[in-house]
């Protein structure tokens, strides 16, 4: 990832208004394999992502989409293959609400600040400006007053509000979201369908991962169907096709326990 | 009423040794005692304790009843065992407590063995239950020095500790700020055992960690409050339990956790944020 580092890094004192000139490179996959206990969640993935796409990865329950996603963000590092042009340091990551500890007694202010890690670190204090940044993104998600709650108070669609505030404020040329609509009433929903498109119009990368084929058909131009292997990828409407989506189904399903040594890895 | 509350103290140095020497364990240790409930690992700090007892046990077998000795076996077992059962947990499928239950097991037996080695162990009381009633210069400049040391270290890993609470995968990605918070956190633990040890024993100094850390989350919400609540609660608590022990002629070490219990279960009856009389008699609800 020698090139897509320095690019990326660039990126890091742009505003979290729109209309920024961010500069990253494409992502590129290539024969991306991530195992466990050497079955394959995701098998010879090959993609190149390009810069400001809004990619939706879909696919059956097991498909490998959140895997993916995760290589992708850098928690998973023993995948064979490659991905090049990101850093994980110019990405920001929206975890599902089942991996955070909501009963940890913290402020919305609080959470959401945390997104300015990459710039304060362990000791520099917050300015005039930090808090300024922090109050425009928890306005920008519509959580204006919640600021002091803690967020063990909070519904799901306001924490998953103040979750897209801290992405935010992170101010990341690539932005991943794990199933960020799970739960979600029509109205977080809009709002913050109105985030992400924000992020699109400022040419960010953004890739999300979800379940709903309406939501993606809608508003996502490129879609990524995996079934352990990447099925088709394109825009949406060539992907989401009746044939696709059967063959999705009827691949996911498949594991065999005594599966020969794929012939594909040897390479 | 004033002699008896302060006589003891301005009547006796070992009393306010003991004084000095336990509000310096407090300062230190609360506030991790206060992330090992956060972090859900109550119980791995008496793991530790216990991984501890074994080094404490072979120095005093070398070096006898050394104050250095018995740090620095302390300090090695519990470093040793939670560096081991940290790298284990991140770098295979085990899970941490897992990992450390058996290596701290390992580390307990050998100990069992090497002091079943020699027959005269009367001394060993003294790693068991401490002397805090019996504290010198140099034990009360270890006990202050362990006390600052943690308090910084604490204040550097705050923002990682509490970012790795809340949402494990954030640090995880860029960086090794979270290992920083994690081996920091442990380190923490260990010397705050050590100070522990030296003043109320191994089996005990984890008392004074999680007893005022629990108790405070029944009056507290926000995590500044948490943390100042604890404090006070556990200087309170080590003044009481040691006017207790003078005037009832009980041991130290388990009269200060006993007076951190009290205070504990008075927390779970009263405490306002979750207490228990608060469930049986709620008050009526707001209207928004």
């Amino acid at each position: 990832m020698p090139l897509g580092l320095s690019a990326g890094f660039k990126c890091h004192h742009v505003g979290t208004g729109v209309g920024c000139n961010l500069f990253v490179m494409s992502i590129r996959l290539t024969n991306l394999t991530l195992a466990y206990e050497r079955h394959p969640a995701v098998h010879h993935v090959t993609a190149n992502i390009a810069e400001g796409a809004w990619l939706a990865i879909v696919g059956p329950n097991g498909a490998g989409k959140t895997s993916l996603l995760n290589a992708i963000a850098g928690l998973a590092t023993n995948y064979e293959g490659s991905i090049e042009g990101l850093h994980p340091s110019t990405v920001a990551y929206l975890p599902q609400q089942t991996q955070l500890d909501k009963s940890f007694p913290i402020t919305v202010f609080e959470m959401v600040a945390t997104g300015l890690w990459a710039t304060l670190g362990f000791s520099k204090s917050l300015n005039a400006g930090h808090y300024q940044q922090c109050s425009e993104a928890i306005a920008a998600v519509g959580l204006q007053g919640f600021e002091g709650r803690m967020i063990n108070t909070l519904s799901g669609g306001q924490l998953q509000r103040s979750l897209f505030a801290r992405v935010l404020l992170q101010d990341q040329p690539v932005i991943l979201l794990d199933e960020p609509f799970n739960a979600i009433d029509a109205k977080t929903l809009a709002d913050l369908t109105g985030v992400i498109k924000q992020w699109h119009q400022s040419r960010r990368t953004v890739l999300m991962v979800t379940h709903d084929l309406d939501y993606v058909k809608r508003h996502c131009p490129q879609t990524m169907l995996l079934a352990r292997e990447c099925i088709g990828y394109g825009p949406t409407n060539d992907v989401l096709t009746r044939e696709n989506l059967k063959r999705a189904r009827r691949l996911s399903e498949a594991f065999d326990e005594d599966a020969a040594y794929c012939a594909q890895g040897a390479a | 009423m004033h002699a008896l509350l302060f006589g003891p103290f301005s009547d006796y140095l070992f009393m306010q040794r003991a004084l000095i020497g336990s509000f310096a364990v407090c300062l230190g240790a609360v506030p991790v005692g206060i992330f090992m409930t956060l972090r859900r690992m109550s119980l791995t700090g008496d793991a530790m304790a216990h991984a501890i007892l074994p080094g404490a046990a072979i120095a005093y077998l070398l070096s006898g009843l050394s104050l250095i000795g018995l740090t620095l076996g302390g300090l090695m077992a519990g470093l040793a065992v939670a560096a081991l059962a940290a790298w284990v947990a991140r770098s295979t499928q085990l899970q941490e407590d897992t990992s450390l239950a058996a290596f701290y097991l390992i580390s307990l037996a050998l100990g069992v063995l090497v002091i079943s080695l020699k027959r005269s162990n009367v001394d060993l009381f003294h790693v068991l239950f401490g002397n805090i009633l019996a504290l010198n210069n140099a034990a009360l400049w270890l006990l202050a020095s362990i006390g600052s040391i943690s308090l910084l270290t604490m204040a550097v890993l705050y923002r990682p500790l509490v970012i790795e609470c809340v949402d494990p995968s954030f640090l995880r990605r860029s960086g090794n700020a979270s290992s920083i918070a994690h081996y920091g956190f442990l380190f923490l633990m260990v010397i705050n055992l050590v100070a522990g040890f030296h003043a109320l024993g191994t089996l005990m100094a984890i008392g004074s960690m999680i007893l005022p850390a629990a108790a405070a989350r029944f009056w507290a919400k926000t995590l500044d409050a948490i943390l100042l609540t604890a404090v006070l609660m556990s200087v309170a608590g080590c003044y009481t339990g040691l006017l207790l022990s003078f005037y009832f002629d009980l041991p130290a070490g388990p009269a200060i956790v006993l007076s951190l219990g009290a205070v504990y279960i008075a927390s779970l009856f009263l405490g306002l944020n979750g207490g228990m009389l608060g469930k049986h008699y709620p008050r009526r609800h707001l209207t928004g």
